[in-house]
């Protein structure tokens, strides 16, 4: 099976979460394109793994997922506590710090 | 490879969608199509494990908590198409197009020759290799993410976590404002009247009865009010005429004279206020 | 300074046709052992009374501070008869306390050298401290801060046996600044009047020069030597090259300028006189501003080096002679008066230092013989000034020999002692020294000749206005005679004052001191010494009847006429001492100053402030790039990516 679709596949993918984090509003909604992100990473470090035959890429994926995990858990009470303060889960409403 | 090209697009596509939807609760549904397409593609290449991972945390876990907090948030939202940032939509779409021709172009530039496979190091089962991995090479990295899972949780509860402001109300407490309300608007101390009662068939949508005869609103369900399926009080009326006529054929002593009891009198002239 | 340089001979280097001598120190015993407690006698007093405060120690201070010089003096005293019986070859008795200072080649010791020259010190300054520390207990009774006042006059006597006692350079130096700060805490003492405490701080400041001069002599003496004590550098004197010695000669005569108020350093002396009497007695007249003469005599093994810088301490000191007792002439204020005279005369003394081995005894015998009548005068004035409520100024005197007899009768005895009316002790000292410097130079002789008539005059003048004529009293003013605490120390000064010629009696004075300042070469003069006598007699009665003339058969105004000679108004104004510091060092000084403010002002701060606008400004524009969205953030981050990623792949393409 030749690695290079998979590469690309992958870059695709992080570059749809980048623009999803870009122009999407909704908290939630750029959660899931920072997920997908981490996701598009995932499949590169398991085809990379594949083509140099050791298993190290998967177990860097399975970190990724482990962080991922945690960082979905904090981040979503984070979004849930401004939902509950400001009601609404848009990230331009919250812009205070500013000049 | 077939398989590849068949979900590629597929996942191309969902991603697409999760730019485009409105509805946070679709964008939910199209990400775990794109998860379960990754876990196939994981399995495709030889990592078993991780595709039991991918299932069971991403989008068995994962997604699962974000349809939770949308829940949570409100399923209904959905995003206004106005962007509230001057320019952004256009300088994100090219900034980010810039980027991904640059990533292509650069993947382009390698060519891989020789993919060695994983049939070696997967010749103890991928599972165990994995395993030999996590606990030798990687003890201390594995050893932290426990620290980091644990704070995480720990964090989560801390931030989900709402203070009391106002002391817990007690029985006692409820019972005075009953009878606070009781003396102020003359609400029923007691549960409201349960539907059906002197009904002619035993059903939630039919008024009690009152002693007088007339029908008592308050015993059936605010929802089926709203839906028109309650059985108007005029029909009430016919049947128990019917049902009067059939008593005092049998010669018997009807149960409750209309005056009687003053209570049940004092409920019906409640009734009307509610309304 | 330890035992190893004794010697039994004194080696005495032959230069120039007169010996230099070289100090060999013999190990303090017997009654020298105790040489160190000179000095802590006056010194635990003043921590006593000093660090005790003036509360607590109020009603004992005097008799401690007392006490204290005494016994100083007492011990002095023993130290001198049990040098007196010592062979004259082992005079030099040495102590070594404790090592001061010890870094890397630079060792310093506090240690102690007992020989003629500090003896005669010793006795000087405990003696006359003495004898003006009860007069202060009569003088400053009234005052509220006495405790202290005996504090400070005991830390000066420290300070100054300090300075004579040390064996080295380090040591003057530490007794140098002690009697500056105790000058200065003197001057001072009367602090609420503002006059008092700019003269201070003016005594301070220009003390601070000749400072300078003497830290500089030292290090140079450090650096030529590689030791401060005395004794070595004495031994090696002969082989430094004369440049340094020139320097070094310059140096400390710039230190003695300062403190010995000598022109161009004159201008604190006169303001001095605001602190009270007794200190100008004892430190502005006796003791302090002779330091400068004993640090000349002291280093005679650096000026017997060097002509040039004799050659300077002769032209200091004949300019000072003249310009000091022209000043006094001028004065009305009895004290500023005698600081003139002071002035003077210790400008006698340093013309005679600077003559060489054959002076240096003179100038010490003057400096002691000075040290009697002046401080007597002093006292007197201070009595006079007693009886005339603290009033100073002598046209408001007259007629005072009836209302305070002893205090006429023992400052008449200064008098004569200063004009040098024959037999009197300043007619033996300044003989000799206008007899030396006849032998040096004809035209210094001249100098010193005219300003012995002048003395005369001028001190005929302060007596004639002081205590004869008519009264011309302020109303109110009954004067009386002094208690005794006071009149008994003025007795014994002007007995001493009428006697002090008795040290040369048998040139017992220039014998004592050959090992320390060296064998006297006689001079071959025009004329006999007799002859002398006789010139310098009638200059100075031709002072005397010129003073007569114009002062005594003339009233006196109670108010100074302005319409004076030119020369009169000059030495009114000291001869505008004060006026040329300021315009040749305060106004280019004030300006300079004022430039650099300005400078610091408008160029530092302006570059320092302008820097800070100008990031102020810059901060204000590119802090609206803070827009608190934080997908625009996100936007940067990315474009940051992208750059990152064109890089690497750049760097790979190529």
């Amino acid at each position: 099976m030749d690695p290079t679709p998979f590469i690309g596949l992958s870059a695709i993918l992080f570059t749809i979460g980048c623009i999803g984090v870009l122009v999407r509003r909704n908290a939630i909604v750029i959660f899931m394109c920072v997920e997908l992100m981490l996701n598009a990473s995932n499949l590169a470090l398991v085809t990379f793994a594949r083509v140099h035959g050791n298993l190290d890429g998967q177990v860097a994926a399975f970190f990724v997922m482990v962080v991922a995990a945690a960082e979905v858990v904090v981040g979503l009470a984070i979004i849930m506590t401004i939902f509950r303060t400001r009601r609404s889960a848009s990230v331009d409403d919250a812009s205070l710090l500013k000049y | 490879m077939v398989l590849f090209w068949m979900l590629a697009p597929v996942m191309v596509l969902a991603a697409l969608g999760l730019l485009f939807v409105r509805k946070a609760v679709h964008a939910a549904l199209l990400l775990a199509v794109v998860m379960v397409c990754l876990a196939i593609m994981y399995a495709m290449q030889d990592a078993p494990f991780l595709f039991a991972v991918q299932v069971i945390v991403y989008t068995g876990a994962i997604l699962m908590l974000f349809l939770f907090v949308l829940m949570l948030v409100g399923v209904d939202a959905s995003d206004s198409v106005i962007e509230t940032i001057k320019g952004q939509r256009l300088a994100a779409a090219v900034v980010g197009l810039l980027f991904g021709v640059v990533l292509v172009v650069g993947v382009a530039q390698v060519t891989i020759t020789t993919v060695t496979g994983l049939d070696v190091a997967n010749k103890d089962g991928n599972v165990q290799g994995l395993a030999q991995l996590l606990f030798s090479k990687y003890v201390f990295a594995f050893e932290a993410t426990s620290a980091l899972l644990i704070t995480a949780a720990v964090g989560a509860m801390v931030l989900a976590h709402r203070e009391r402001l106002t002391p817990k109300r007690t029985q006692a407490d409820i019972a005075a404002e009953r009878m606070r309300d009781y003396v102020a608007h003359g609400k029923p101390l007691g549960p409201l009247p349960s539907p059906g009662v002197f009904a002619r068939h035993n059903a939630v949508d039919t008024p009690a009865l009152l002693p007088d005869g007339t029908p008592a609103e308050t015993s059936v369900s605010r929802v089926l009010t709203a839906r028109g399926t309650i059985r108007s009080a005029p029909d009430l009326a016919d049947d128990i005429d019917e049902l009067t006529r059939g008593m005092r054929a049998d010669g018997e002593v009807r149960p409750g004279a209309p005056g009687e009891a003053a209570a049940p009198a004092e409920n019906d002239d409640v009734n009307p206020k509610e309304k | 300074m330890t035992s190893s340089s004794a010697s039994l001979f004194p080696r005495l280097a032959e230069e120039g046709g007169h010996a230099v001598p070289v100090i060999h120190q013999v190990p303090a015993d017997g009654v020298f052992a105790l040489l160190w407690v000179i000095i802590a006698l006056p010194a635990l007093g003043a921590a006593i009374i000093l660090l005790g405060g003036g509360n607590r120690t109020k009603g004992f201070a005097h008799l401690l501070g007392c006490a204290t010089v005494l016994g100083s003096f007492a011990i002095s005293l023993v130290s001198f008869f049990a040098l007196l019986g010592r062979d004259e070859t082992d005079r030099s008795v040495g102590q070594f306390l404790w090592t001061w200072v010890d870094a890397g080649s630079f060792r310093a010791d506090m240690a102690l050298l007992y020989d003629p020259l500090s003896a005669l010190f010793l006795l000087l300054i405990t003696g006359v401290g003495s004898l003006i520390h009860l007069y202060s207990i009569g003088y400053m009774e009234h005052d509220e801060r006495r405790a202290r006042f005996f504090g400070y006059l005991n830390l000066f006597v420290a300070a100054m046996l300090m300075l004579v006692l040390s064996d080295n350079y380090l040591g003057v130096f530490l007794g140098w600044e002690g009697v500056g700060l105790a000058s200065y805490l003197l001057i001072g003492f009367w602090q609420h009047k503002p006059s008092a405490a700019v003269a201070a701080k003016k005594a301070f400041v220009v003390n601070r020069v000749g400072d300078i001069g003497m830290a500089l002599g030292t290090m140079l003496v450090f650096a030529t030597f590689g030791t401060v004590a005395f004794a070595p550098v004495s031994e090696v004197a002969g082989e430094a090259p004369t440049a340094t010695m020139t320097a070094l000669g310059l140096l400390f005569l710039l230190a003695a300028c300062g403190k010995s108020a000598q022109v161009p350093l004159q201008s604190w002396l006169l303001d001095a006189m605001e602190g009270p009497t007794p200190v100008s007695a004892l430190i502005h007249a006796a003791t302090m501003v002779t330091a400068g003469v004993y640090l000349v005599v002291r280093s005679n093994f650096i000026y017997d080096y060097t002509e040039v810088a004799q050659t300077a301490v002769v032209v200091v000191g004949t300019v000072t002679l003249l310009w000091g007792a022209i000043i006094g002439c001028a004065k009305d204020d009895i004290k500023k008066a005698l600081a003139g005279s002071t002035m003077s005369q210790i400008g006698y003394m340093m013309l005679a230092a600077g003559l060489g081995p054959y002076g240096y005894a003179f100038a010490i015998f003057h400096l002691l013989t000075h040290g009697f009548f002046k401080a007597n005068m002093f006292l007197g004035a201070g009595s006079v000034m007693h009886a005339m409520n603290d009033d100073v100024d002598m046209r408001h005197y007259g007629a005072l020999q009836k209302a305070v007899p002893v205090t006429f009768l023992t400052f008449a005895m200064g008098y004569l002692a200063i004009i040098g009316f024959p037999g009197f002790s300043g007619f033996w000292s300044k003989d000799k020294i206008i007899e030396a410097s006849f032998g040096e130079s004809t035209l210094v002789g001249l100098c010193a000749l005219v300003g012995a008539g002048i003395t005369a005059f001028y001190m005929t003048r302060v007596m004639l206005m002081t205590f004869f004529g008519q009264k011309r009293w302020e109303e109110g003013v009954h004067p009386h005679e002094s208690p005794k605490i006071m009149t008994v120390p003025l007795i014994v000064l002007a007995a001493l004052s009428v006697l002090g010629g008795l040290l040369l009696f048998g040139d017992f004075v220039t014998d004592w001191l050959t090992p320390a300042v060296g064998a006297v070469a006689h001079h071959e003069l025009a004329f006999a010494p007799w002859v002398f006598s006789l010139i310098v007699t009638v200059v100075v009665a031709v002072g005397v009847t010129i003073a007569w003339l114009t002062v005594g058969r003339n009233e006196v105004p109670r108010t100074a006429p302005q319409n004076v000679s030119f020369v009169t108004r000059a030495a009114r104004a000291d001869l505008y001492g004060d006026a040329l510091n300021e315009e040749l060092l305060m106004r280019p000084g004030d300006r300079f100053v004022t430039g650099l403010v300005g400078f610091d002002d408008k160029g530092v701060d302006g570059v320092v402030n302008g820097t800070g606008t100008a990031f102020a400004g810059m901060s204000g524009t590119f802090r609206k790039l803070q827009t608190g969205y934080v997908r625009s953030y996100a936007l940067s981050v990315l474009s940051g990516a992208v750059l990152v990623v064109v890089a690497l792949l750049a760097v790979n393409l190529t």
